[in-house]
């Protein structure tokens, strides 16, 4: 499977030229700009690791791009999310995430249904690749 | 030109005779007023029957709206009647249309029940709009007070929690609603719900008129759909829902179905305009309450705000619909099947989504309309909209949107998730294009086709809509257009 979290997961790949012009407009809103990695990439894993804080006075792209792509070598196996953060008031959220780095095979999830009374079914879904320790998995 | 028949009676003797007084004679036309910060405002475009002078026409709709009745009744005495008066305190005429006026009313805070849609519109839209003198009347605009703001919930999740528990940022959302709307089995309808779902909505929904008809039964219909979701999730890794269409005969029979959809694992429920707005309200708590976003269709709106001369204008049900609670509203596409002026939406849009509202009569925004933190209201564009328009789009509307293909999804030559795949791909190249500065309202067919290239789903979708368009006149325009500046 392809996860296709993020704004971009449907296109290509992004090139780092591509990446940084993403950057680039973030930082012209006023965001910061931050890197998560995870090799638990469930739906509801909203905690991916944080490769470092949010870069709130990073304000070039080149120097958010080091950071990318430090991040993507010590993590090469694993999902690796760029993030905009924004703080103004009636945001104060995020509102950007796109994906930089993937895992060259991406097993997916199992859909795990239980069946209950009135026809009713519980659904969990499990990380194929989750069974196996942090650490492990890809 | 006032006669001194037509001026308020500020002898109380007078005043309080037993008779029948004009409305201005009787205090309704206040054109000294100075409106207080805590004053509900109210716009209405009056037209008034052929002879009826408009300060005494708006002077009437204040009085209708608020105390009067058509005679003087001496029991007004018993009151702080000059308080209780709404104020009919300027007019305007509607450029370039005569026999039509802007009446300016305002209305103490204590007209009004605290956080109650219900009492609100008893005032404001309750007689008045079957008024004899006059022809035809609508409500343009309102200016609610921060006091009485914050009185109402406001939306139970709100744009910005609905986007972190969908972990979906940085670009609009993308929906389908179900087709046929009528006919289909469970099994069949939760088919088209996984397909457009596994190709990459973040929607799917009911349609306004599904409910538990014989051809398929709510419980049957909730159960499919939520194994098709489910599906889609497992298959992308992507949180996603549809709207399940909670809507019935009474309160009991939507909380048991919003109950049920709850049990099922849905993020969102779905109402339609029609259950009034106290069923709006009651849902808007129990979505509040048990962390559900809450779609609302405007199902039955056009009766009533598409005509200029009489009705609601639909930004006043978008501000009543913020204040009542629901996280979702249909709020027009432009360039869609349904009606929709540019400038009219952006108003509506803004009017949804802004914490702050500033005053604009080109966006047919009459008043500063601050929001006071109440939360913002996702507007939903949906009807007749297709890939090939998705530059159009995503300019007029913007990130923070829910753009919904119908027909543009299911009625694809290669098929729904086929369809849903163009739709994800337009959208995502388009805002990647936008990002990195390009023109996309000038470029964007050209990036569309480029994508295409690579994407044969939107190569079909392009070919097969491109030259849908719904070039019509729209009937809800501005009266204030910018005026030409000579160089």
């Amino acid at each position: 499977m392809r996860l296709t979290q993020g704004q971009f997961s449907f296109l290509p790949e992004l090139t780092d030229a591509e990446i940084k012009k993403q950057i680039h407009y973030a930082l012209a809103q006023g965001w910061a700009l931050s890197v998560e990695f995870t090799d638990d990439p469930h739906p509801r894993n909203t905690y991916w690791d944080m490769w470092g804080q949010p870069m709130f006075d990073i304000k070039d792209p080149a120097g958010v791009m080091l950071e990318v792509t430090a991040c993507r070598k010590a993590h090469s196996a694993k999902y690796i999310k760029v993030l905009a953060f924004d703080s103004k008031k009636g945001f104060e959220t995020v509102r950007m995430s796109f994906i930089v780095n993937r895992p060259a095979e991406e097993p997916g999830f199992e859909l795990v249904r239980a069946e209950g009374p009135g026809r009713q079914v519980h659904y969990t879904m499990r990380s194929y690749a989750g069974a196996k320790p942090a650490g492990q998995r890809y | 030109m006032n006669k001194p028949v037509d001026i308020k009676i500020t002898n109380m003797k007078e005043r309080y005779k037993s008779g029948v007084l004009k409305y201005k004679q009787m205090g309704y036309w206040e054109p000294e007023y100075e409106p207080k910060d805590s004053d509900v405002l109210a716009v209405f475009r009056i037209t008034p029957q052929d002879g009826v002078d408009p300060e005494e026409a708006a002077a009437a709709v204040a009085g209708e709206s608020s105390t009067a009745t058509w005679t003087v009744v001496w029991t007004d005495r018993l009151t702080d009647s000059e308080y209780y008066r709404g104020k009919a305190y300027k007019i305007e005429p509607v450029p370039g249309t005569p026999g039509q006026w802007f009446a300016y009313i305002a209305y103490d805070l204590d007209l009004f029940e605290e956080g109650s849609i219900a009492n609100l519109t008893a005032s404001i839209i309750g007689n008045v709009f079957g008024f004899k003198p006059l022809k035809a009347l609508r409500l343009e605009d309102m200016r609610i007070p921060p006091h009485y703001l914050k009185t109402f919930q406001g939306p139970a999740t709100g744009i910005v929690s609905e986007r972190e528990r969908l972990n979906n940022f940085g670009r609009p959302l993308l929906g389908a609603t179900m087709k046929p709307k009528l006919g289909l089995s469970g099994r069949n309808y939760g088919r088209v719900v996984y397909e457009a779902l596994s190709g990459g909505l973040d929607f799917a929904k009911d349609d306004e008129n599904i409910n538990s008809q014989p051809f398929m039964h709510w419980r049957d219909r909730f159960l499919y759909c939520m194994e098709g979701v489910n599906k889609a999730i497992a298959e992308t890794g992507e949180i996603k829902g549809h709207y399940l269409n909670v809507t019935g005969a009474t309160m009991e029979d939507m909380y048991e179905r919003a109950e049920f959809a709850k049990e099922l694992g849905s993020v969102i429920v779905m109402i339609d305009l029609v259950i009034g707005y106290t069923a709006i309200q009651s849902m808007a708590k129990w979505c509040r309450k048990n962390d559900m976003i809450l779609h609302l269709h405007r199902a039955g709106h056009s009766t009533y705000t598409r005509q200029k001369n009489h009705g609601v204008s639909f930004r006043v049900i978008a501000k009543w619909m913020r204040m009542a609670g629901v996280d979702h509203i249909h709020a027009g596409t432009v360039v869609g099947k349904l009606e929709g002026d540019p400038n009219v939406i952006r108003g509506i849009y803004d009017t949804c989504r802004e914490n702050h509202v500033t005053k604009n009569l080109q966006h047919g925004v009459f008043f500063d309309q601050p929001w006071a933190s109440l939360k913002k209201l996702m507007p939903v564009a949906s009807g007749g909209i297709h890939a090939g328009q998705m530059h159009q789009l995503l300019t007029y509307l913007g990130d923070d949107v829910v753009l919904q293909f119908g027909g543009g999804t299911i009625g694809h030559p290669q098929g729904i998730r086929a369809g849903a795949t163009a739709n994800r791909v337009a959208l995502e190249s388009l805002v990647k294009a936008r990002n990195e500065g390009r023109d996309i309202w000038g470029e964007g067919p050209q990036i569309l086709a480029n994508t295409a290239k690579w994407c044969t789903p939107l190569r079909a979708a392009l070919d097969t809509w491109k030259d849908v368009t719904f070039d019509y006149a729209s009937t809800d325009s501005v009266d204030y257009v910018p005026t030409a500046t000579t160089s």
